[in-house]
């Protein structure tokens, strides 16, 4: 492997992988990662013609199974649901005040957040081009607000560049983007370029990079009002008496480079990231709170599953109260979709083909680690203006995002204190929640220095210990082997659930998935 | 199979969880493996996520299975080939730890949390070798 690789962002785990695979395995783990892909939504599903009485028994009422539910039960299926928690929703969850949430472990947390603050544990944002989520949020009247993703006044930083000190996200950007320019545009000036440009072309592109790159006549990014436009001000523009604005100094191309802060530039500019890009108003389970008003009423709650059996005819399920009963009951159906997620189901007792089960037996979740941090006011905007997006750094923590909502407003605010992948986060799933938000307090003090005075309290989800998912989102260990076979109706059950789909870890392939998997459901039932 | 006392097991589960404490954290953008060198520590770092703190793991919809006092880790090779490769909900691990400390964190476990296998020690050239199963 690689000696320096960036291990822990998924971005960096991608420039790894870049770097020593080229660009389709890139894809490939980007795919993988939730990073690329588009929708393939074709609007809402039309299930035309009569299921004669058919019955469906749907497993898990995360959004894969509230979408199957829901449209089964308005084309006139007869459906029932089994969910181990007590709501609905599933990763669609949204931690609040006054709450208490159980990790496994028996480790207890009580959210302490003010009211109208919140953490979204699971999705957090919803791309423009995830058509399905969008359609059921216009369907449920679920509003939506801007996420801001890209934030030029937030921080890069690198604990060890730059003194530790952190760097706005505007002066690297223009700073970056105006000397990689400068060396272009002289290189090409001076002929030293060689490359299938005309002589036109090379006019043409000296002058653009004389615009991307804000440089001057003489093709260099210099100190000056016209680059302190773009990266800030020395001292800010005024009004009245000795109002001049001053520009600002550059930070060298070399500082910029040696400090890696070039990491997260394009993080924001991915499709699943680019602006606009939404948050549910209050809360990401504000969707699964819409399926559910819904479908209420097919929903058995604290249904632990202990037991899959399919036959020929149909499907039965066994199961169990979640808070630790032992009374069994099985309820049956012709069909079923089972969305319980690969790390749960292949703990249970089942009768599908060997193929199926192989497949069951080959997706671990990925480990994922949010920190939720509630601070009595909002230094970020009062002190440092910063309104919505992401700080991105080296450190555990990965990064902090600002609340995209409640702008100005006097109370206590809640930031997304740490949000990491792989060995960090592994390492705060291994430890207490109140050391976790010590870790998250001590990394985010690197980059605010109003942390320790002004925090309040915190919650954290370790994604390893959801007691009802067992990790973050599937991550199949061979998907040309097993994905396939995973789409196959066993029997009479069909999977759905992110991890099947393209899209995995985002909200969008769990709705597809239940929706394709319905739709090759009806065909069945209405041929026969 | 050999077992250490109950009372041994409970003391070694406290001690693990206070060593968790003050733990060094992998540096996010800079590296991929942890930063911990001793069994004990990656246990502390990684394993007890899910097999909690003592080893006696833990139950939700699913199971994480006990590693105290458990005919899980009896064949060290298995073991390994498990953190490297996962199993089931268990995910890999061999790109979060070199081959040292993997056959630290399994010598670890195998000889704690009420374990007391007596064989060979696995050493890093067989977690080199497993690699390749």
């Amino acid at each position: 492997m690689v000696d320096h690789i960036s291990g822990m962002t998924r971005r960096g785990v991608l420039t790894m992988i870049g770097l020593a695979a080229g660009a389709s395995a890139m894809y490939t783990a980007m795919a993988g990662m939730g990073l690329a892909g588009t929708s393939n939504y074709k609007g809402p599903i039309k299930l035309e013609g009569d299921p004669k009485g058919t019955s469906v028994l749907i497993l898990g009422a995360g959004l894969a199974g509230l979408t199957a539910a829901l449209e089964l039960h308005n084309a006139g299926y007869k459906v029932q649901v089994l969910e181990y928690r007590e709501k609905a929703g599933g990763r669609c969850w949204t931690l609040r005040g006054g709450e208490t949430y159980t990790e496994l472990g028996g480790f207890k947390q009580e959210v302490k957040f003010t009211e109208g603050n919140y953490l979204n544990a699971g999705p957090w944002r919803i791309p423009s081009d995830h058509y399905a989520v969008l359609d059921y949020c216009r369907r449920f009247g679920v509003k939506l607000e801007p996420f801001i993703q890209q934030n030029y006044n937030a921080y890069l930083h690198n604990s060890q560049a730059f003194g530790g000190k952190p760097q706005r996200f505007k002066e690297i950007q223009a700073d970056y983007r105006g000397q990689i320019s400068e060396l272009l545009a002289k290189a090409v000036d001076q002929k030293k370029l060689d490359g299938p440009l005309t002589d036109d072309d090379a006019a043409l592109l000296v002058e653009s990079l004389k615009r991307y790159g804000v440089l001057d006549e003489n093709l260099a990014y210099v100190k000056s009002d016209a680059t302190s436009i773009y990266r800030g001000w020395a001292k800010e523009p005024g009004g009245g008496v000795d109002a001049k604005g001053e520009p600002s100094d550059i930070i060298s191309l070399s500082d910029i480079l040696q400090g890696r802060l070039w990491q997260d530039l394009i993080t924001g500019e991915s499709i699943d990231h680019q602006a606009g890009i939404f948050q549910p108003v209050g809360g990401m389970d504000m969707i699964a709170q819409g399926f559910e008003r819904e479908v209420k009423d097919l929903i058995t709650y604290n249904a632990k599953v202990i037991k899959i059996e399919g036959s020929e005819t149909g499907v039965s399920a066994t199961y169990v109260d979640s808070n630790g009963g032992t009374a069994e009951k099985t309820v049956s159906a012709d069909y079923c979709i089972c969305t319980i997620p690969f790390s749960v189901l292949s703990q249970i007792e089942h009768n599908f083909s060997g193929e199926m089960t192989e497949a069951i037996d080959s997706v671990p979740y990925a480990s994922s680690i949010k920190v939720g941090l509630e601070f009595k006011r909002r230094f970020w905007e009062e002190d440092e203006h910063i309104y919505g997006g992401i700080s991105y750094t080296d450190t555990p923590i990965t990064l902090i995002s600002y609340p995209s909502n409640d702008y100005l407003s006097k109370g206590p605010g809640v930031l997304l204190g740490a949000y990491s992948w792989g060995a960090a986060s592994y390492q705060f799933n291994a430890i207490p929640a109140e050391e976790r938000i010590e870790i998250a307090l001590k990394y985010g003090e690197m980059i605010h220095k109003q942390y320790r005075d002004e925090y309040s309290n915190g919650v954290t989800v370790a994604w390893h210990r959801v007691p009802w998912t067992l990790g973050c989102y599937g991550e199949w260990r061979d998907q040309e082997a097993h994905y396939d076979n995973a789409c196959k109706m066993d029997q009479r059950t069909l999977m759905a659930g992110e991890h099947i789909s393209y899209l995995p870890a985002w909200q969008e392939g769990a709705i597809l998935s239940a929706l394709n998997a319905i739709e090759r459901l009806h065909k069945i039932v209405t041929a026969a | 199979m050999k077992l250490k006392f109950f009372t041994v097991v409970l003391t070694v589960g406290l001690m693990s969880q206070s060593a968790a404490f003050g733990q060094d954290f992998v540096q996010s953008g800079t590296a991929p493996t942890l930063p911990q060198r001793e069994g004990k520590e990656i246990y502390n770092a990684i394993c007890s996520g899910c097999h909690m703190p003592d080893g006696v793991g833990a139950v939700g919809a699913a199971a994480y299975p006990p590693l105290a006092k458990s005919d899980f880790v009896g064949s060290k090779e298995a073991t390994a080939q498990w953190v490297i490769k996962g199993y089931k909900a268990m995910p890999p691990l061999g790109d979060v730890m070199d081959d040292e400390q993997i056959a630290a964190v399994v010598n670890y476990v195998r000889t704690n949390l009420g374990n007391a296998y007596d064989d060979e020690e696995l050493t890093a050239a067989e977690v080199a070798d497993i690699r390749t199963w």
